[in-house]
């Protein structure tokens, strides 16, 4: 059959007079883009949105009522749960506030293996952030890329400590096992094959025409903004704050080590849209790198834990502490009443407040750069509910 | 600057409001009367010297023996990298308290969460809806005395109907 005679008519319409019915429109809760389980009701006229109203809840694990049962020791494997993708830092900032409330000092070998487990795990969480964003944009190959040098990472961690995803790595008092022999000369193997890779991710895709007009222009936060609605880490740095937890408000032995804060300057498009969320996190991974090798020139020998009872029973009163997350700034929150349960425990995670964010900027985007915009605010559902 | 010297500003420009200031505790935190906690947050967020732009955390505690409902802010200032804990009690049996939306849009859905799960109302808030529990659910599941339902729209929640 031929289809020579058939004509078709392509029209261009603009928004000019064109106005239509607002559709309410449903994404999620089962949407491959969305990151886990959540969803967004949609107010659009044609391809514009009016906004993205987000539904959360759906993976609300009530973990925060759970630390109130089973002690503090024994909730440590749940803190893996509040975020996968990242889960040393939750162990990191669960095991900091205990020790804050009960007064109790880390060893010296204890704080750089959590230094090192913490950095690699950033390197693969902000892997992964950034695979799945250039795979909602629509390109598959990077995706494979950044698993591949991901899977090397998760063979590192496990090797620490046995698992590759939920690690309960870290106790409170310092970590649960020294590093493995070998692991400091694996790690260095590591490093050297992957920075050249970070490269190679960057000729794939940074420098994509494609890629950089979906993402430039897209959704920008200001900086005001982004601290109005307490948005943290990349997110913030994005909107070219120069704030980092681990230099600002320092914690274990990060002081000691040399590192830069990459900050978003708007180097395609406007200062905080989402190709400077992006930009950052690929920065940051260089910065990791540089750290995990310092740490592991400087490590010095010694204990990985201090003795802490097995029934902890913290004095009463209240802490919070701060960890720079790979989804930037958590808070953990946490109330004694002097018995060995914690009485009340509150997670304040950087996914949380990026969620919160999403109606105000989705307005008046496109459609298909909704995708775009909670990919680039690497947002991880489970961490939003908890 | 440091929790006394913030309360020592606070009280010479709101007086009585401002309440007590705990400095003898490891994280100092200053108690405000439930009135006046707008007026604070404002006062805390525009005064140059303070310049408390930043709502890092709201969150809810149920010391249910004192019969108390406590909100605790955690703020932070971006401009001279200071923190400070402000702490306000409720009564339990009427839990109300003005939202500070108006002073940081990020209590949005940190009030909506304690509403949520503590049980906390917070009035002249714009959108006060359940966050993370079902919108038909009853009760607020992080208060003390709270018992879990035998089930929820016919589903068993006990643990032995899973095993069986």
């Amino acid at each position: 059959m031929s289809l020579a005679g058939y004509e078709v008519e392509v029209q261009r319409q603009g928004a000019e007079g064109l106005e239509t019915e607002e559709m309410t429109l449903n994404m999620g809760p089962q949407h491959p883009s969305t990151h886990g389980v959540l969803r967004f009701v949609i107010k659009a006229d044609g391809e514009v949105m009016r906004e993205a109203i987000p539904d959360v809840g759906y993976l609300h694990r009530s973990i925060e009522k759970i630390s109130e049962k089973v002690g503090y020791h024994g909730f440590m494997p749940y803190t893996d749960r509040v975020d996968y993708v990242a889960a040393m830092f939750c162990n990191q900032g669960w095991a900091m506030v205990c020790e804050q409330l009960a007064g109790i000092a880390v060893p010296v070998r204890g704080e750089y293996c959590r230094v090192i487990a913490a950095e690699l795990n950033r390197i693969s969480s902000h892997l992964l952030s950034v695979a799945t964003m250039i795979l909602d944009i629509g390109a598959i190959t990077p995706f494979f890329h950044a698993f591949r040098e991901r899977e090397k990472i998760n063979d590192l961690l496990e090797e620490m400590c046995g698992a590759r995803l939920t690690y309960n790595y870290m106790r409170i008092g310092g970590v649960a096992w020294d590093l493995p022999p070998g692991f400091a000369e694996r790690t260095l193997e590591f490093l050297d094959y992957f920075e050249p890779c970070i490269d190679e991710l960057d000729d794939l895709v940074t420098v994509n025409k494609i890629y950089v007009e979906r993402l430039a222009n897209v959704a920008p936060a200001s900086r005001d903004l982004a601290i109005a609605y307490n948005l943290v880490g990349p997110n913030l740095r994005a909107t070219g704050l120069k704030y980092d937890v681990r230099r600002d408000v320092p914690y274990s032995i990060y002081p000691e080590l040399e590192f830069d804060v990459p900050v978003g300057r708007g180097e395609v498009g406007t200062v905080g849209d989402c190709f400077d969320r992006y930009i950052v996190r690929m920065r940051e991974m260089r910065e990791s790198c540089r750290i995990v090798r310092q740490c592991l020139a400087k490590i010095p020998p010694g204990p990985v834990i201090a003795r802490v009872p097995r029934k902890l029973k913290p004095p009463a009163g209240d802490a919070y502490v701060r960890v720079e997350s790979a989804r930037g700034d958590m808070g953990w929150y946490c109330v004694s009443d002097g018995s060995e349960f914690p009485y009340r425990t509150h997670i304040r995670t950087g996914s949380f407040a990026a969620m919160g964010i999403v109606d105000r900027l989705s307005r008046g985007l496109m459609l298909a750069d909704l995708v775009a915009l909670i990919s680039s605010l690497d947002i991880v559902a489970p961490e939003v509910d908890r | 600057m440091d929790a006394a010297a913030i309360h020592g500003l606070l009280q010479a420009r709101l007086g009585a409001a401002a309440g007590e200031c705990r400095t003898t505790a490891k994280q100092p935190w200053i108690a405000v009367n439930p009135g006046a906690i707008v007026d604070v947050c404002r006062f805390l967020r525009d005064e140059p010297e303070l310049g408390f732009d930043c709502l890092s955390n709201q969150t809810g505690v149920d010391y249910a023996s004192e019969g108390l409902l406590q909100v605790v802010y955690h703020l932070y200032s971006y401009v001279h990298r200071h923190a400070i804990v402000v702490k306000v009690d409720v009564p339990r049996d009427a839990p109300e308290l003005p939202s500070v939306v108006g002073v940081w849009p990020a209590a949005d859905w940190l009030e909506r969460e304690i509403y949520d799960l503590i049980g906390v109302t917070f009035a002249g808030h714009p959108d006060l809806r359940r966050l993370l529990m079902p919108e038909d659910w009853v009760g607020h599941p992080l208060r003390k005395d709270f018992v879990e339902p035998e089930s929820y729209h016919g589903i068993s929640t006990r643990r032995e109907s899973l095993l069986r």
